[in-house]
């Protein structure tokens, strides 16, 4: 009987040779006249463990990881295709702390199916969430996703029920739903791990989406940098195509929905919504004024909904399970999951899918299991290059939209970059403007000239200690203006990492606690 | 500026008549002339614009916005750094400098300039970018090379990338 092995296929564990690894199973199995069906799927996202070797074995799976070519040979003569221990051997996967701790909806299937088998899709409750749409009313579709509580996964926290209800009763011959896969934030990849290890869960999310709200086309807007994700995307598209979930009738419903897979070219602020759209129509991506809102006019000028990779994710659970089961989970008004990121220098990096209100310190230490380096912790960036830096002194506070926002923190698309105490805050504050200087689209004063002035008044800190009590007084005004004055988050919250940076570690920009009082 | 050859227009005229009538078609034409060349010449603008009902001025603005985009002919190796926050807090700055020392390139100094623009010079065979976030934020230093994803990169592992890639070159 042929044995089944996994093999990641996700840009994670290609990034660490599982191509390579894959061919060494196959040519070993080959050379031993072992009979192996070789399926490649998503990352469980134990990221430290890639590529990570499953053996399915008496209806369990077993992991074997981080498994190089070289180690093929040895995990054949251990007898791994039965599940036999080996130094890279965990046990079984599901049995693994560090997968069993998390509450996973959203993640329920990655690393389980073949991202591309329909039939692993449904025998693993796909579909079901749209079936049970086609039986409500738009109208009782848009009300499960208000009572799911389920806000905006791309950092701004926006109820999604409230934007899909505002498309719905707008009257427009053509709607569009837009998907927002532009994840430019460093320390984040659960957009990419969704589209890698499900895309089907996309696609039946923005299909409810588009039933529930009147539009027809469809579009998912990813980065250039995600070329496997573009690609698997496109696949899926094409396959749902065939299979009637897209097309002229959704499932025989008689109601149509189609799904065009566009990509990025290399521009951070095309993740901003507008600028998204602008980069959709062919222009520059430059940053819309707001209102008129993007619900009323977004794409090509028609109602539009645009929901974040991961809140569109998180719409075939609660149509299939109800809104109540996602909204048990959570706090405050937080309410559901959010699949965090662990990562940068960090021991056990991966995804960790859990409840609103578990702290940074959970993750960092209880999952994450310190610094890489082994180094003392020193600083954690949440939320992107526009989130605040924080202090261990902060790492109590429960990750919950509000609760960060009380701390000076942002949780944006809930990604933590962890930092041990080799990091210079300072050069972290410069290269937080230097970036906003690259990526600034240009429309707004603030953030285009701001972030230039702001690198080089942080450049003559670095380069003349004397003068930091001065250039934090003028850092310090400057930032006060981009918060204040630019159009979106690239200007307003680039001042983020840099002030948090200022006020948790004075001391790495040569200030006293006297001068940094004074400054 | 380069001229475009015969075989490059019907490249460009192949995509223009795939995409003319798509929806905001200017972004999968671009990317479908530089996936078939390598680049978009700048003598194919006029042939687009005219095609979309724009003006040279806004294709070009189009084209030089996004930094994926280039108008000359790539050369043979293209090496894209991560320079972002989970690969700095993982040690990307050694990586980078090492592509400095072995390539000639200098995006691990911060002297005022754009990196984005700096990109190398040189007649060399290599061309080094800036990257911002290649979504391997977990096991960085992170870096694309001819479109090949690697992680956990250290400056030796770079070295021995590119030797790889230079003596592939040579045979």
């Amino acid at each position: 009987m042929s044995i089944t092995v996994f093999v990641p296929r996700d840009s994670a564990a290609l990034a660490a040779g599982a191509d390579e690894v894959a061919a060494a199973i196959s040519a070993e199995a080959q050379s031993r006249k072992l009979d192996v069906t070789l399926i490649r799927n998503g990352s469980r996202g134990l990221l430290w463990l890639e590529p990570m070797v499953e053996v399915e074995h008496q209806g369990k799976r077993i992991a074997y990881g981080p498994v190089t070519p070289e180690d093929v040979k040895s995990l054949f003569d251990a007898d791994f295709l039965q599940g036999k221990t080996h130094a890279l051997c965990h046990g079984v996967t599901e049995e693994i702390a560090y997968l069993k701790n998390q509450e996973r909806l959203t993640f329920a299937r990655i690393g389980i199916i073949d991202p591309l088998s329909l039939k692993d899709y449904e025998a693993h409750e796909g579909l079901v969430g749209l079936k049970a749409a086609l039986k409500l009313k738009p109208t009782d579709i848009v009300q499960q996703v208000l009572d799911s509580g389920l806000r905006g996964r791309g950092g701004a926290g926006f109820p999604a029920g409230i934007k899909w209800r505002t498309v719905a009763a707008a009257s427009s011959a053509q709607k569009y739903i837009v998907i927002n896969a532009d994840e430019g934030d460093s320390g984040t990849f659960a957009d990419r791990m969704v589209m890698e290890g499900d895309p089907f869960m996309l696609i039946e999310g923005m299909v409810i989406a588009g039933i529930s709200v009147g539009a027809t086309e469809g579009y998912v807007y990813i980065r250039s940098e995600y070329p496997d994700a573009v690609s698997i995307m496109n696949q899926a598209v094409t396959i749902a195509t065939t299979a009637g979930i897209l097309g002229s009738s959704v499932l025989g419903s008689g109601k149509t929905f189609n799904i065009h897979i566009r990509m990025g070219a290399g521009s951070y602020v095309c993740g901003e919504e507008t600028a998204m759209l602008e980069s959709l129509e062919g222009k520059r991506g430059v940053v819309r004024a707001k209102p008129p809102l993007p619900a009323l006019q977004g794409l090509f000028g028609k109602p539009s909904v645009i929901n974040n990779v991961l809140t569109m994710a998180a719409i075939p659970f609660i149509l299939s399970r109800g809104a109540k089961a996602y909204a048990d989970y959570g706090m405050g008004r937080s309410l559901g999951t959010l699949p965090f990121q662990l990562a940068g220098n960090i021991r056990f990096g991966g995804l960790v899918e859990k409840a609103f209100g578990v702290t940074a310190r959970q993750l960092i230490e209880d999952f994450g299991g310190g610094t890489a380096t082994g180094r003392p912790f020193k600083a954690v960036q949440i939320g992107g290059p526009l989130g605040a830096y924080l202090p261990d002194a902060l790492l109590d506070t429960p990750m919950d939209y509000e609760a960060l926002a009380a701390k000076g923190g942002v949780l944006g698309h809930g990604g933590l970059v962890v930092f041990d105490d080799s990091a210079d805050m300072m050069e972290q504050a410069r290269y937080a403007m230097a970036f906003c200087a690259i990526e600034s689209c240009g429309k707004c004063t603030p953030c285009r000239i701001g972030s230039t002035r702001g690198m080089e008044v942080i450049q003559k800190m670095q380069a003349n200690p004397s003068l930091a009590p001065a250039q934090t007084h003028l850092l310090r005004d400057l930032c006060g203006t981009m918060v204040n004055g630019s159009l979106c988050a690239m200007g307003s919250m680039t001042p983020y990492p840099v002030l948090s940076a200022l006020d948790h570690f004075p001391e790495d920009f040569h200030l006293t606690k006297a001068t940094h009082q004074a400054a | 500026m380069n001229s475009a050859t015969q075989p490059e227009m019907q490249v460009v005229a192949k995509a223009i008549t795939r995409f003319q009538a798509v929806p905001g078609g200017l972004l999968p034409l671009l990317h479908a002339v530089q996936e078939g060349l390598g680049y978009i010449p700048p003598t194919a603008t006029q042939s687009i614009a005219s095609a979309f009902n724009l003006s040279r001025a806004e294709v070009h603005g189009v084209i030089t916005y996004y930094h994926h985009f280039r108008q000359t002919p790539p050369p043979k190796h293209t090496l894209a750094i991560c320079h972002a926050e989970a690969c700095q807090a993982r040690g990307c700055r050694s990586v980078i400098n090492k592509a400095d020392a072995l390539l000639g390139t200098s995006h691990g100094s911060h002297s005022g300039h754009n990196p984005v623009h700096d990109a190398a010079k040189s007649e060399s065979d290599w061309h080094v970018e800036p990257t911002y976030c290649l979504g391997l934020c977990a096991t960085g230093p992170a870096l694309m090379l001819d479109g090949q994803l690697h992680a956990h990169v250290t400056p030796a592992k770079l070295e021995a990338l590119i030797a790889r890639a230079n003596t592939k070159d040579a045979s």
